[in-house]
């Protein structure tokens, strides 16, 4: 299949990850809905085989907000890059967080804008060198997960592409949520983010990110010293908080219909 | 031109002018004439001098907003000093003002009718809020704009829900109170020009 | 609500109202004055009658919303002053080059900037053509009138369904909150023209070969919308010709359709020397004007009224200068559909601008001291 994505790119694998959690899912095809904003992974839309929404900068989730609010029996997987959510986007994305309204966010976060050639983003870990910041950006990284916590998110889970499988059960598990919920998919730009930052190829970014990561559920019997530099996968939290569309369309005493799957 | 009248209700933000403009803007439509009710919208319509106007005539409105008034009610001082230099045809403009809140300069030359409106309506009624339908009930009884009956029922079909009566109630006093005739020192003041 | 005898209604309110009777039962917006009270009439009707109302986080984000119930299969509109109307450009863009249907009701205030929030102007014509960038057709309405805004709602929602395009509903302030008297009819659902339900299995939502319906997602029939140039199953090109075709064909749809967007009024004199050439709020002073000298005078005058901006009514005006010598065109700015009428007229006529930009309106005196001067 022709795509725009580079050698070594790790869009395909959360691409193909969410593809199998939706299958596993088992949604009827005509409910899903796959919306993405602008940059590499949101072109992840024009190539799946659903209704597709590719969106503007920023604002696929003001989209998905309006669609999911006229037809919520509708199952929406939004895709967005990390600038793309966490910069022009910050302000949909904590909002859609506040409203906990039923959008499943996956979030491809490889450090970096990459279709415009590796600017920084406001996911750029401190002192990682990008075209606009030669020497190494002085400016501090969100922490997604916390950023959407504090703005009342009830579902935050991080996966990254050097482990598909738990990745696809993450993206499972916040399809099955009822809420705003966040995966964070850490992906590998060794085009425009590794290379400049002396990070390797695809195949040692990928063991990279496999060797600094560990899961939750083994990270609870370590201690703080062990878990320095790690960066900590699986669900981090998760509460139930009644839902925005099934609460308005409670409100107005309106039927949702329901669908098959998840 | 000749049936067109243009009235001015002025006052403070506050004072229920406004609602008081589409009552007697919608008594004017359910009396099928043509109306055009505008109002001020600045930072002054939460205070100072607000204004509403409303234009009633039997042929189509065009231009909608007040240009020559002949009808103004004033219920402050700041929006008396405001807007009693904007009539233009001097002596032939109704002009009612509550007497409880202005305190003149009453020229002759306006034939100036003051009324205690606001006093009325907080010693007879014992609230100040309906002072506005007092004030309507006071311009009707000296215009005739609105048949009076018709007047009625649309403060009933417009005022706050539970409300209806006691507006109406304080609407018939503003006809009592016009039918007393104004009060004793205004209206035959000489004073000077500010 | 909707019902047949006359009430006294607000322009703002009698959108919403047009709105609802043609069908739209999804709004999204932001607060801003003068257009708040469409949000907050909207904000009351909607859930009663099944409809979706949600503020949102900002003008952007309501510009989007509106554009996903509408491909979700909602009938849906945003009201939004000058500086929210910038904000929502981009957006407005991607509706046309998606060919998603949506109502976008722009409430002018004085601008440019904060300006005087609560002044009227009429200094957005330029916004609403060329707001967002490219090349790209657009339909532009503006109401003289409180029934007028109600009926040019309506026609705005049916049309932006038939043509599959954002209609711009360019009120001023004068007409977004003056109130007035209006008749509105009891039956809405008259109102709601419906597209054609007819799909081809083979279901092309940007057939080359002309208006196709849009189906909504979620019915089984799958394709992408996109903001890039598209093939015509909507997926991306960037192939040279592909990219040229699909340009034409989002101008070709509304040149075919032109007569029915394109809507003016002429009053006045058969063979006139004056005319005046105006819209929105400034038609009142105009009618004013006009009646007292040819109606009552017999004066050689006449008003051509233009309720739609956009496409520009340039046979409608051309007819005009054909026979006036003189077309005076007062705009509450500093000289914005003149311009256009002077394209147009292409020097049959003279052509005077009368602006005005202090924050009020233009009066009938100022329109009459001006076509005295070019009678005389």
């Amino acid at each position: 299949m022709p795509h725009i994505w580079c050698p070594g790119c790790g869009n395909g694998i959360v691409t193909a990850a969410l593809v199998r959690a939706i299958e596993r899912a088992d949604y009827d095809q005509r409910d899903v809905v796959i919306v993405s904003g602008i940059g590499c992974s949101s072109r992840a839309a024009g190539y799946l085989n659903f209704n597709t929404l590719h969106t503007t900068h920023g604002r696929a989730l003001a989209f998905a907000t309006g669609l999911k609010m006229a037809r919520p029996e509708l199952k929406l997987f939004v895709i967005m890059g990390d600038g793309d959510c966490s910069a022009i986007g910050g302000n949909h994305f904590i909002h859609s967080a506040r409203r906990n309204i039923d959008l499943n966010a996956i979030v491809v976060n490889n450090h970096i804008y990459g279709m415009t050639g590796g600017q920084h983003s406001p996911l750029t870990p401190t002192g990682k060198k990008a075209t606009t910041a030669p020497r190494g950006t002085l400016e501090r990284e969100f922490n997604l997960l916390d950023l959407a916590r504090g703005a009342g998110a009830t579902f935050g889970a991080r996966g990254n592409a050097a482990q598909p499988r738990q990745l696809e059960q993450l993206i499972t598990r916040a399809a099955n949520h009822k809420g705003f919920s966040l995966v964070e998919a850490l992906s590998p730009c060794p085009i425009a983010y590794g290379r400049r930052n002396k990070l390797g190829g695809p195949v040692d970014m990928l063991k990279e990110l496999k060797e600094s990561s560990i899961s939750i559920e083994r990270a609870t019997s370590k201690e703080e010293t062990e878990l320095e530099g790690k960066t900590i996968t699986g669900v981090i939290y998760q509460d139930e908080v009644p839902e925005y569309a099934a609460e308005y369309y409670r409100s107005i005493g309106k039927e949702i219909p329901v669908k098959s799957g998840g | 031109m000749g049936n067109r009248q243009e009235i001015l209700l002025t006052g403070a933000g506050g004072q229920g002018l406004i609602l008081a403009s589409i009552i007697l803007a919608q008594a004017a439509v359910n009396d099928n004439k043509n109306v055009v009710q505008t109002q001020s919208y600045g930072p002054e319509a939460r205070g100072g001098a607000s204004m509403a106007g409303v234009i009633i005539d039997i042929d189509t409105i065009e231009y909608p907003k007040v240009v020559n008034p002949t009808v103004l009610l004033s219920m402050n001082q700041a929006s008396f000093n405001k807007y009693l230099p904007k009539i233009k045809r001097v002596g032939e403009c109704v002009v009612i003002v509550d007497s409880t809140l202005v305190s003149g300069p009453f020229r002759e030359e306006y034939k100036i009718r003051g009324y205690p409106i606001t006093r009325t309506a907080r010693e007879e009624v014992g609230k100040e809020v309906v002072a506005n339908m007092l004030a309507l009930g006071v311009l009707n009884a000296a215009t005739g704009l609105v048949e009076r009956k018709i007047f009625r029922d649309s403060i009933f079909e417009l005022a706050p829900k539970g409300s209806g009566e006691l507006n109406q109630k304080a609407f018939d006093l503003g006809y009592r109170l016009y039918e007393s005739g104004p009060g004793q020192h205004i209206g035959q003041s000489a004073q000077t020009p500010q | 609500m909707p019902e047949t005898k006359p009430v006294l209604m607000q322009g703002n309110e009698a959108c919403a109202e047009g709105a609802i009777s043609a069908g739209v039962r999804f709004y999204a917006g932001y607060p801003i004055t003068p257009s708040t009270e469409v949000a907050e009439r909207m904000a009351a009707r909607l859930p009663d009658i099944g409809g979706v109302f949600i503020q949102m986080e900002d003008e952007i984000a309501s510009m989007a919303a509106i554009i996903g119930a509408s491909i979700g299969g909602m009938r849906a509109i945003t009201a939004t002053s000058g500086p929210g109307f910038s904000l929502k450009q981009e957006n407005i863009g991607y509706a046309i080059m998606a060919e998603i249907p949506c109502v976008i009701v722009d409430v002018q205030r004085m601008g440019p900037s904060t300006g005087v929030p609560t002044a009227p102007s009429q200094g957005d014509v330029m916004q609403a053509r060329w707001g967002t960038h490219g090349d790209h057709p657009i339909i532009v309405f503006s109401p003289a009138s409180v029934y007028e805004t109600y009926y040019l709602t309506i026609a705005a929602v049916n049309l932006s369904q038939k043509l599959r395009q954002p209609v711009i509903l360019l009120l001023d302030e004068v007409i977004g909150h003056m109130r007035e008297k209006v008749t509105i009819p009891r039956d809405s659902r008259l109102m709601v023209e419906k597209s054609s339900d007819k799909v081809p299995a083979d279901y092309k939502p940007y057939d080359e070969k002309g208006l196709t319906p849009l189906v909504p997602f979620g019915f089984g029939h799958y394709y992408h919308v996109t903001g890039l140039f598209h093939d015509q199953y909507g997926f991306p090109t960037g192939d040279p010709p592909q990219v040229e075709r699909s340009l034409d064909r989002v101008h070709e749809k509304l040149e075919k359709y032109r007569d029915e967007v394109v809507l003016t009024n002429y009053i006045g004199h058969k063979e006139p020397r004056v005319v005046i050439v105006t819209y929105g709020c400034t038609v009142r002073s105009a009618r004013a004007v006009v009646k007292k000298a040819y109606w009552n005078n017999r004066e050689p005058v006449g008003l051509l009224s233009l309720q739609t901006l956009w496409p520009f009514p340039d046979k409608e005006v051309r007819e005009i200068a054909k026979k006036a010598d003189v077309i005076i065109v007062p705009e509450m700015n500093m000289g914005q559909i003149v311009s256009e009428v002077e394209r147009h007229v292409k020097g049959e006529a003279e052509v005077v601008p009368l602006n005005r930009y202090d924050g009020e309106m233009i009066s009938p005196d100022q329109i009459s001291d001006i076509m005295g001067r070019w009678l005389s």
